[in-house]
């Protein structure tokens, strides 16, 4: 039967082109330079609601032609249904760029085993996910000058919500791995790479363990990379990974790899280069890119003491202002002046100020900008 | 008499079942790469210091697809009760159905306790300090189940299990281990918030058993925060215990804490026997039989054998004269940043023993 017995290149089946190009650059109307951008906003849980409202200040200070649609789409706070759900995707429809923050999921199982973040990202097939692990320039970690990119697979693997218990005191997850998927995100980590003109990409995976699940997303890595000769192919075990990236990071670029996999590197890189607080990422569908933190969590202890670090919701606001209009560059210019010119850093990066200090910091940095 | 799970404490075991004369008989696994030099130099520091203990050496081939070979490993280590292994390599070239020898062997003896101890070692440089962790690992089910099946060309349904009786099993482990070595707080490790009804039921169980020890606080932590946790923040973490597969990238990522994988021991433990190893299992192939590899690990691991036997005064003396040596830049490996061979580390750890007793079979 066919599978993966045999060694042979399978045909990349037929799908349609839209992937490149739409993640390259929306197809969105020509830009005027009145035109205002229409954006959707789902604010989540924890501190979602307080750093929207923090991107929100800084782009009104920076003159910034978006606008916002809200939509308070949570599970624990029980505003979640599937009609808020439709609205919220029929926005995306519209609008087809978002900003959101973390939609916490409970960890009780309250009879549906899929939580509304992991369906709003089915619907919206939004299927890879990047996260750049950048070092901040003035902060200095253990690890410096750190350049990562990590592209993770956000449909399938082990978030399949396919559990049962068919026997009683004995569960079986299952993790899915499929051809297609698998290849859709290698085209992506590579196509990323060609890009943004990195030189190398590396699967992570457990294949010498899940020999036929792994080693079919390694064996469509492989495949895929065969149609990137200029571009460097390696692939390293998901245990060996974490250990390297805590001794010798710089050896890695872009690291591409399924979705459990994926959360655990995520969050040992933000790790490295200040915590949750610092590391924008955003996810990408054929038709949709939706801005978000890296590291996803919803920080619930930090509510309301307005001690939340701003910095990773900012960048990735300032991303999303690079695609939605290229020449917008002066948000992403003044966030990271500010942490570096003028020491404003928050508890998690060791500092004293709060979530309203280092906005306003921003602010301030955007109205002296020089404009031109 | 039958010793339950419940009434037998840790250190309390069966006495071994081959000891004669007062020698111990011990099941000895090469191995693939680093493994065999490694376990030489074992041998070579056992004669040295007049250790009680012969080693039963049975080699297992990784590139043979018939089970023969690992079968008879299992037997040894059943008759014996104990052994020290080297990683035995996976064949990435044989079907699929050709499963790991090293997940045979844990399967097949029910080794269901991953014990890895993790501490800053004097002497080695690291970015972190004070670190002292023990990861305790569930070593038979989770992800390495090796049950998958592509039911639709192009579809792959690997399963993770996780069963109460196995989850309580590594849970009691955890919590006596602790209250054994007086540690105060054991933190389970899952991603229960995804995997609602596996890592609940994990979790669940957990919280069951540590119901029961009231001495002992206990926390839980999703893998993701875990790992950033480690990065950051280490000297947070007392006792971890976690299914299979975070447990393999929790060890990792401690063990490159600590200053990489040449450094840290693991023990694997069921209920009747004990297989000792290196904590992160490397076969480190592209060293292999240069006389550049760090035995540091491998000596631990069989200084943690020698506690298992009841030769504690062995273990410790050699485990002095190990760091010693650790403490000692210029007998640093390559791993650590060094350019000490092998076998000048060995030789030196040979030396430091001469030094403490009149313990040695020869002069060096």
């Amino acid at each position: 039967p066919q599978g993966l017995s045999g060694a042979r290149l399978q045909p990349l089946c037929v799908r349609s082109l839209s992937l490149t190009s739409s993640r390259n650059a929306l197809e969105s109307p020509p830009a005027r330079a009145d035109s205002t951008f229409k954006v959707t906003m789902v604010p989540g849980d924890g501190v979602g609601p307080e750093l929207m409202t923090a991107v929100k200040e800084v782009f009104k200070a920076g003159d910034v032609p978006v606008e916002f649609e809200e939509f308070h789409l949570s599970e624990v706070q029980n505003m979640a249904s599937e009609e808020k759900l439709n609205e919220v995707l029929g926005s995306m429809k519209n609008n087809r760029v978002a900003i959101k923050g973390k939609i916490h999921t409970p960890m009780e199982y309250k009879g549906e085993l899929a939580s509304y973040e992991m369906r709003l990202r089915r619907k919206l097939d939004l299927f890879a996910n990047v996260v750049h692990v950048n070092s901040l320039p003035g902060y200095s970690t253990r690890h410096n000058n750190l350049d990562l990119v990590i592209i993770r697979e956000q449909t399938e693997g082990e978030y399949s919500s396919l559990e049962h218990e068919s026997v009683a005191g004995v569960v079986e997850c299952l993790k899915i791995i499929t051809r297609e998927k698998s290849r859709r995100i290698a085209k992506f980590a590579f196509d990323y790479a060609t890009k943004k003109g990195r030189s190398k990409v590396t699967a992570v995976h457990k294949a010498n363990i899940m020999k036929l699940g792994d080693g079919l997303f390694l064996q469509s890595c492989a495949e895929v990379a065969e149609l990137y000769p200029k571009i460097k192919y390696e692939n390293i075990i998901i245990d060996n990974c974490c250990m390297q990236l805590v001794q010798n990071p710089y050896q890695f670029d872009v690291l591409v790899m399924p979705n459990l996999y994926g959360n655990i590197i995520d969050n040992l890189a933000a790790g490295l280069v200040g915590g949750a607080g610092v590391v924008p990422g955003e996810s990408y569908s054929a038709e949709y890119a939706v801005f978000e933190t890296g590291a996803r969590h919803p920080f619930a202890q930090a509510v309301g003491r307005n001690i939340a670090n701003p910095t990773a919701m900012l960048l990735s606001a300032a991303n999303m202002l690079l695609v939605l209009s290229p020449q917008n560059q002066c948000v992403s210019v003044c966030v990271s002046l500010c942490v570096c010119v003028s020491q404003v850093r928050t508890r998690d990066l060791g500092g004293y100020s709060t979530t309203g200090d280092f906005v306003r910091a921003v602010v301030a940095n955007l109205r002296h900008r020089p404009v031109y | 008499r039958l010793l339950t799970m419940n009434d037998s404490p840790i250190s309390a075991h069966q006495p071994p079942p081959a000891k004669y004369g007062g020698r111990h008989t011990v099941t000895l696994i090469p191995g693939d790469g680093i493994g065999p030099e490694l376990l030489n130099h074992v041998r070579e520091l056992f004669r040295f210091c007049c250790v009680p203990v012969d080693f039963e050496v049975v080699t297992v081939d990784s590139s043979v697809v018939s089970e023969d070979e690992i079968n008879n490993a299992v037997t040894a280590i059943r008759r014996n009760g104990v052994a020290l292994k080297g990683n035995i390599e996976t064949n990435h070239n044989l079907p699929p159905s050709h499963k790991s020898r090293n997940n045979l062997l844990r399967t097949s003896l029910d080794l269901y306790a991953n014990v890895m101890h993790c501490q800053t070692l004097p002497g080695v440089q690291t970015r972190h300090k004070d670190i002292d962790i023990i990861i305790i690992r569930e070593n038979t089910e989770g992800e390495y189940s090796s049950l998958e099946h592509e039911n639709v060309p192009g579809v792959v349904e690997s399963l993770k299990i996780i069963t109460r009786v196995n989850s309580l099993r590594i849970a009691e482990y955890a919590f006596k281990l602790a209250r054994e070595k007086g540690r105060r707080r054991v933190t389970a490790v899952h991603k229960a918030n995804i995997m609602k009804l596996g890592d609940g039921l994990f979790l669940q169980c957990c919280k069951e058993v540590a119901a029961g020890y009231p001495d002992i606080a206990f926390d839980n932590m999703i893998v993701d925060n875990t790992t950033m946790q480690l990065v950051s923040k280490p000297q947070q973490f007392d006792v971890m215990v976690m299914p299979n597969l975070y447990g393999n990238v929790v060890s990792n990522v401690c063990a490159g804490l600590v200053g990489g994988p040449g450094l840290v021991p693991g023990a694997n433990y069921g209920k009747n026997y004990a297989v000792f190893e290196t904590a992160t299992r490397n076969t480190g192939k592209s060293i292999a039989n240069k006389n550049v590899a760090n035995p540091t690990a491998t000596l631990l691991a069989s200084c943690l054998m020698l506690d298992h036997l009841g030769l504690v005064d062995y273990a410790s003396m050699i485990r002095k004269a190990i760091f010693k040596t650790l403490s000692e830049t210029r007998l640093h490996t390559a791993d650590i940043g060094g350019l000490a061979t092998t076998s000048e580390v060995v030789q030196s750890i040979m030396r430091e023993v001469q030094k403490t007793g009149p313990l040695t079979s020869e002069y060096i």
